[in-house]
C-alpha cells in the first residue's frame, strides 16, 4: 500500500470556503438590477406571446414560453439566490443540481408513464369523456 | 354525523360512544391488556418517583445518543405491535379455508395488514434506521452533536406523535384498510368514509415531516461536521449511508408530503385528484405514491448496508475490501432508486416501451448491490472471522438478502411481473429483502452498538438463540408463500376455498411462531443482560473496532469526545491504536453544548391534537391547536439562548470516571 | 498485505487531538437550502398533477374560461419587484443600516400582501362562478398548486413580521442575520417558483 503522506489537517477550518459563504449570499445593487430587468424581460415576452397571440402555432408558442421559463428560473438562481460553485463549498450547487435532475426525472417520467397509461386504458379520448360528463 | 344535539356535534365532530368498537372483543381485549400493561409501565415511574429524570433527562434532551436509544426503544415497541399483526394474519389465513370463516371478519383483516405494512415500515424500520444514525454518525465522524440539536428532538416526538395516532386508531374508531399505501379509490371518502384513512393521513404526515427534518438534519451534520482531517473518502462506510440515505429522505419524503396532501383535499374539501369521475386519475396518486415508495426502501436499506460494512471489517480484522466502489455503489444506489418506480406497477398499463425501461433500470440498480455483497464475502475472505452474534446475523443477512434480491430481479422482469404481481411470492419478496436486510441488520446493530450504548455488552446465549429463530422461523415463514405465489394464489386474503392450499398456510404460520420465539429470545437477551450487566461491562472498545466511536467511553460523555480527534486515515480509530494512542487525562477545555428543551415534545403533542381533531372533523380543536403550534413555533423562535457550557473541570470528571478500561475478558472472543 | 511497511513509515509520532476548541460552524444556511430543495419536491409533485390532469375539465370551464391574463400579469409584477425590493433590504443589512432595510422589509412584505390579496380575490371569484375546486380535477390542481405556493408567501409574510420584530428589538445580531438570509432565500425561492406557475399552470394552459 502505498498512501500518500496525509498532510496535517488544517485546525478548526477543515471546509476553507466556508468563510465566504455568507458574503456570496449578499449579492450587489448591480446584481439584482440586472436581474431584475432580465427578469422583466424574460416575463414580459412570454406574456405578450399568450395574451397577443403573436404565434399563431400554439406549440411553438408553448414550447417556447417553457424555454423562457427555464432562463428566467436560471436567471433568479444566479442574481437572486446567488447559488455558484463556491458557496458552501459547492455543496449548494450540487444540492441544486442533484434537485434539478430528480425533479425532470419525476416531472417527464411521470406524464409519459400517465399519457401511456392514459393512451393505452382510456382509449375514450379526453373530448368525448367531457360530452359524457358535461350532459 | 351522528344524531345528537347540534352544539355535541360542534363539540365532538364524528366522535360519539359508537365510535369505540366496543363490538370487536379482540380490540377489547387488546385495549384491556394495553392498558394494564401501560398503566403498570405509569405506576411504576410515578412510584420510583422517576417523571422528573425521564422529562430532563430524556424526553427534553437534544443529545443525539439519547434520541437514538429513545428511537430505538420506540421501533421494539412497535416491532412487537406490528408483530402481533403478523401473527393475527398468519394465524387467519391458516384456519380460514371453506367453511371456516376464521376469527377475523374481512373488515378487521384488511385494517390489519394495512396497519403491520404502515407500522412495519414507518414506525419500526424507520425508527431504527433513525436511532443507528443518531446513535453513530456524530459519534463516527467526530463530532460532538448533529447540527441542529433541537429539530433533531422535534423529528423524534413528531414520530411519536404519528404513532400515538396510529395506535389511537386501535381504540377510538378504526384504522384505514386501504392497504399500507393508502390507494385510491379504497381510500377515497366515498369507499372510506370512516375515520381509518384520516388516522393514516395524519400520523404520516406528522412523522414524515420529522423524518424530512431528520434527513437535512444529517446531510448538514456529515457535510458541515466532519472532524478535521476526515475527507469525505476518509468517512466510515455506515456514515457515508447515512449522507445518502439522509439525502434521498430530502428529496423524497416531500412527494409522499404532497400526495398525502392531495388524497387529504380529495376527503376533506372534495378535490377531484385521484377520484373516480370529475377527471380525477387514480393512477396518479399510484405513480407519486412510488416515486417517494421506492426510494423509500432504499432509504431503509442503506444505512443496513452500512451498518454491515462496520460489522464485517471489525469481526474478520481486515479493513473493508472495496471502500471506493462501497462509496460509488452507495451513491449510484441513490441516484438509480430514483429510476425503478413503474417496476411497482408493470400490469396497470403503460404499455411495452414504458415498461422495457422501466425493467431494465430495476435490473441495473441490483449491480451496485451485488457489488457490496461481494465486497463483505471479499472482506471476509482470509480474515480471522469472529462469528459473534452481531457477525452472525451479517451472514443471515447475506444469505437470506442475496435470495430476496435474486427474487426481486425475477419480479423486474415486465412478462413475468404479470403473473407474479399482487401474489403472495411478491410478499415473499419483499419480506425476504426487508426481514433479511433491514430486520436483520437491526439486531446485528443493536449487539454490535449496544455496548457502546450502555457500557455491557448483549448475552450471546440468548442472542444466538433468537438468531437461529429468526433465521430459520423465516424461511419456515415465507418459504410457503413463494411456493403459493407461484400457484398464483393473491394477497391480503383474509378466506380462501381451495383447501389443498391450507397445508401451506399452516407452515407459513409455524414460522410465525418460530419468529415468534426470535423476538422472545430477544427481549430475553436484553433482560438477561441487564441482570448481568456487571459480567458484561466492557471498556470502549469491546470489539477491536475501527472507527472513532470505539475511542470514546462507553457510554460516551455528552460532549462525546473532549478532544475533537484529527483523523489521518481511514478507520480512524485502528490508526490511533496502531501508534500507540494515549488519551489525555488533563488538559480540558470547556465545551459548549446545546441546551436541552421542552418545545419539540410540546409542539409534537400539539400536532398530535391537531391530527386527532382533524380525523374526527372537530374543527375548533383543529384550529386552536394549529394557531397554538404556530404560536408555540414563534415564541420558541424568541429564545436566542440555546446554548449551555461544561466547565474543563467537569469534563475532567466525565473523563476519569467514564468507562474505558476493559473489564470482562472473552469481549473480543 | 503489507501492514508492516505502512507502520513503519507512520512510526514518527502523530497528533490525533485538536487540543484547542475550535468555533464551530452553523449549518444553519446549507440547511436551509436544504428544505427549499426538498419543497422543489412538493412543487414537483402538484406541478406533475398539473400536467397530467390541467385539460380534465370533466365538462366545466377551461383554463381559457377562467383565468384572467391581466390580473395574473400584476400579482406576477408584484412579486418580481418584491424580490428585487428584498434584495435591497439584504444590501442595507450588509451595510449595516438597521432602519433603511427595515423600510426596504416592510415594502416587499407589503407586496407580498397585495399579491396575496390578489390571489384570494382571484379565488374567490373563481369559486363564485361555480369554478371551484371541487368542480373538476383541472380546478383542483389548479387551486391546490396556486393555492399551496400562496400559502407559502402567506407564511413568507408572517415570518418577515416575526424578523422584523425581531431585528427591531435585538438588532443585527449574527443570529438574526442568518435567520434573515434564510427569509431571503425563502423569498427569492417563492418567485422561483411562481415562474413555473404562471409560465406553466397559465400561459401554457390557455393554449392547450
Amino acid at each position: 500500500m502505498n498512501h500518500p503522506s496525509p498532510s496535517a489537517p488544517e485546525h478548526g477550518t477543515p471546509h476553507p470556503g466556508d468563510h465566504d459563504a455568507g458574503h456570496s449570499h449578499h449579492g450587489s445593487l448591480r446584481g439584482y438590477l440586472t436581474g431584475f430587468v432580465l427578469a422583466a424581460i424574460l416575463t414580459i415576452i412570454p406574456f405578450w406571446l399568450v395574451m397577443g397571440h403573436a404565434i399563431s402555432s400554439s406549440l411553438a408558442t408553448i414550447l417556447i414560453v417553457l424555454g423562457l421559463a427555464v432562463v428566467q428560473i436560471v436567471v433568479h438562481v444566479v442574481y437572486f439566490l446567488h447559488l455558484d460553485t463556491r458557496s458552501e463549498s459547492g455543496w449548494n450547487m450540487l444540492a441544486f443540481i442533484f434537485t434539478i435532475v430528480l425533479v425532470v426525472i419525476v416531472l417527464g417520467a411521470s406524464v409519459w408513464v400517465m399519457y401511456n397509461e392514459n393512451a393505452n386504458m382510456m382509449p375514450m379520448s379526453p373530448q368525448y369523456t367531457n360530452h359524457r360528463q358535461g350532459s | 354525523m351522528p344524531d345528537r344535539p347540534a352544539i355535541w356535534n360542534f363539540l365532538l365532530g364524528r366522535l360519539s360512544l359508537s365510535s369505540l368498537p366496543l363490538d370487536n372483543m379482540i380490540v377489547v381485549w387488546t385495549f384491556v391488556a394495553v392498558a394494564l400493561g401501560g398503566g403498570a409501565v405509569l405506576a411504576a415511574i410515578t412510584y420510583h418517583r422517576k417523571w422528573g429524570y425521564l422529562w430532563n433527562e430524556w424526553f427534553t434532551s437534544v443529545d443525539h445518543k439519547r434520541l437514538g436509544v429513545m428511537y430505538m426503544v420506540l421501533g421494539t415497541v412497535m416491532l412487537l405491535r406490528g408483530f402481533a399483526d403478523a401473527l393475527m394474519m398468519r394465524s387467519q389465513q391458516a384456519m380460514a379455508f371453506g367453511s371456516n370463516m376464521g376469527y377475523l371478519p374481512p373488515h378487521h383483516y384488511d385494517q390489519i395488514f394495512t396497519a403491520h405494512g404502515a407500522i412495519m415500515i414507518f414506525f419500526v424500520a424507520m425508527p431504527y434506521i433513525a436511532g443507528f444514525m443518531n446513535f453513530v454518525m456524530p459519534l463516527q465522524i467526530g463530532a460532538r452533536d448533529v447540527a441542529f440539536p433541537f429539530l433533531n428532538n422535534f423529528s423524534f416526538w413528531l414520530t411519536v406523535s404519528g404513532v400515538v395516532l396510529f395506535m389511537t386508531s386501535l381504540f377510538i374508531g378504526d384504522f384505514s384498510h386501504a392497504g399500507w399505501l393508502g390507494m385510491p379509490p379504497v381510500s377515497e371518502l366515498r369507499q372510506s368514509p370512516g375515520p381509518g384513512v384520516d388516522y393514516y393521513i395524519w400520523g404520516l404526515q406528522l412523522s414524515g415531516l420529522g423524518t424530512l427534518l431528520t434527513g437535512i438534519n444529517f446531510v448538514v451534520t456529515v457535510i458541515k461536521m466532519r472532524a478535521p482531517g476526515m475527507t469525505l473518502m476518509k468517512m466510515p462506510m455506515f456514515s457515508w449511508t447515512t449522507l445518502c440515505t439522509s439525502g434521498l429522505i430530502v428529496v423524497t419524503f416531500p412527494i409522499l408530503t404532497a400526495t398525502l396532501f392531495l388524497l387529504s383535499l380529495d376527503r376533506y374539501i372534495g378535490t377531484h385528484f385521484f377520484t373516480i369521475g370529475a377527471g380525477g386519475n387514480v393512477m396518479m396518486y399510484v405513480n407519486l405514491i412510488w416515486v417517494w415508495g421506492h426510494p423509500e426502501v432504499y432509504i431503509l436499506i442503506l444505512p443496513m448496508f452500512g451498518l454491515y460494512s462496520e460489522i464485517v471489517p471489525t469481526f474478520s480484522g481486515k479493513r473493508l475490501f472495496g471502500y471506493s466502489s462501497m462509496v460509488y455503489a452507495t451513491a449510484s444506489i441513490m441516484l438509480l432508486s430514483y429510476l425503478v418506480w413503474l417496476h411497482h406497477f408493470f400490469t396497470m398499463g403503460s404499455g411495452a416501451d414504458v415498461n422495457s425501461f422501466f425493467a431494465l433500470t430495476t435490473m441495473m440498480i441490483s449491480i451496485p448491490t451485488g457489488v457490496k455483497i461481494f465486497n463483505w464475502l471479499f472482506t471476509m475472505y482470509r480474515g480471522r472471522v469472529r462469528f459473534t452474534v452481531p457477525m452472525l446475523w451479517t451472514m443471515g443477512f447475506l444469505f437470506t438478502f442475496t435470495i430476496g434480491g435474486m427474487t426481486g430481479v425475477m419480479l423486474a422482469v415486465a412478462p413475468a411481473d404479470f403473473l407474479l404481481h399482487n401474489s403472495l411470492f411478491l410478499v415473499a419478496h419483499f419480506h425476504n429483502v426487508i426481514i433479511g436486510g433491514v430486520v436483520f441488520g437491526v439486531f446485528a446493530g443493536i449487539n454490535y452498538w449496544f455496548p457502546k450504548a450502555f457500557g455491557f455488552r448483549l448475552d450471546e446465549f440468548w442472542g444466538k438463540l433468537s438468531f437461529w429463530f429468526w433465521q430459520v422461523g423465516f424461511w419456515v415463514a415465507f418459504g410457503p408463500l413463494y411456493v403459493l405465489g407461484l400457484m398464483g394464489v393473491t394477497r391480503r386474503l383474509s378466506h380462501f376455498t381451495d383447501t389443498s392450499l391450507q397445508i401451506w398456510f399452516i407452515i407459513a404460520a409455524c414460522g410465525g411462531l418460530l419468529i415468534l420465539l426470535g423476538i422472545l429470545a430477544f427481549v430475553m437477551q436484553i433482560y438477561v443482560s441487564i441482570r448481568r450487566r456487571d459480567e458484561l461491562a466492557v471498556g470502549n472498545d469491546p470489539w477491536g473496532g475501527r472507527s472513532l466511536e470505539w475511542s470514546t467511553s462507553s457510554p460516551p460523555p455528552p460532549y462525546n469526545f473532549a478532544f475533537i480527534p484529527l483523523v489521518h486515515e481511514r478507520d480512524a480509530w485502528t490508526d490511533m491504536k496502531k501508534h500507540g494512542y494515549q488519551r489525555p487525562l488533563e488538559g480540558f477545555n470547556a465545551i459548549h453544548m446545546p441546551k436541552n428543551t421542552g418545545a419539540g415534545v410540546v409542539l409534537a403533542g400539539l400536532g398530535t391534537v391537531f391530527g386527532f381533531a382533524m380525523v374526527w372533523y372537530i374543527w375548533w380543536l383543529a384550529a386552536l391547536s394549529f394557531v397554538a403550534l404556530i404560536a408555540v413555533a414563534i415564541v420558541h423562535t424568541f429564545d436566542y439562548d440555546r446554548d449551555t457550557h461544561l466547565s474543563a473541570q467537569q469534563v475532567g470528571e466525565f473523563e476519569h470516571t467514564g468507562n474505558w478500561e476493559p473489564k470482562a475478558q472473552g469481549a473480543t472472543a | 498485505m503489507n501492514t508492516i511497511a505502512v507502520d513503519t513509515v507512520h512510526s514518527a509520532p502523530r497528533e490525533f487531538l485538536c487540543r484547542e476548541e475550535a468555533h464551530p460552524q452553523t449549518g444553519t444556511l446549507l440547511g436551509f437550502w436544504l428544505y427549499l430543495m426538498s419543497d422543489c419536491f412538493i412543487f414537483a409533485a402538484l406541478f406533475a398533477c398539473n400536467a397530467v390532469l390541467g385539460t380534465s375539465y370533466a365538462g366545466g370551464p377551461t383554463a381559457r374560461d377562467v383565468f384572467d391574463l391581466p390580473g395574473l400579469a400584476v400579482n406576477t409584477a408584484l412579486l418580481l419587484v418584491s424580490s428585487v425590493t428584498f434584495g435591497f433590504a439584504m444590501l442595507e443589512m450588509a451595510r449595516q443600516r438597521k432602519r433603511a432595510m427595515l423600510g426596504w422589509l416592510a415594502i416587499s412584505g407589503l407586496l407580498a400582501v397585495c399579491f396575496v390579496g390578489l390571489e384570494i380575490h382571484e379565488f374567490v371569484t373563481m369559486i363564485a362562478d361555480g369554478a371551484g375546486p371541487g368542480r373538476s380535477a383541472f380546478l383542483s390542481s389548479f387551486f391546490t398548486l396556486v393555492g399551496t405556493h400562496g400559502l407559502h408567501v402567506t407564511v413568507g409574510i408572517v415570518w418577515l413580521v416575526v424578523l422584523m420584530l425581531q431585528l427591531g428589538k435585538y438588532g443585527l445580531t449574527e443570529a438574526n442575520r442568518r435567520r434573515l438570509l434564510c427569509l431571503s432565500m425563502f423569498w427569492h425561492f417563492l418567485d422561483l417558483v411562481w415562474v413555473g406557475v404562471f409560465s406553466y399552470v397559465y400561459l401554457v394552459g390557455v393554449l392547450r
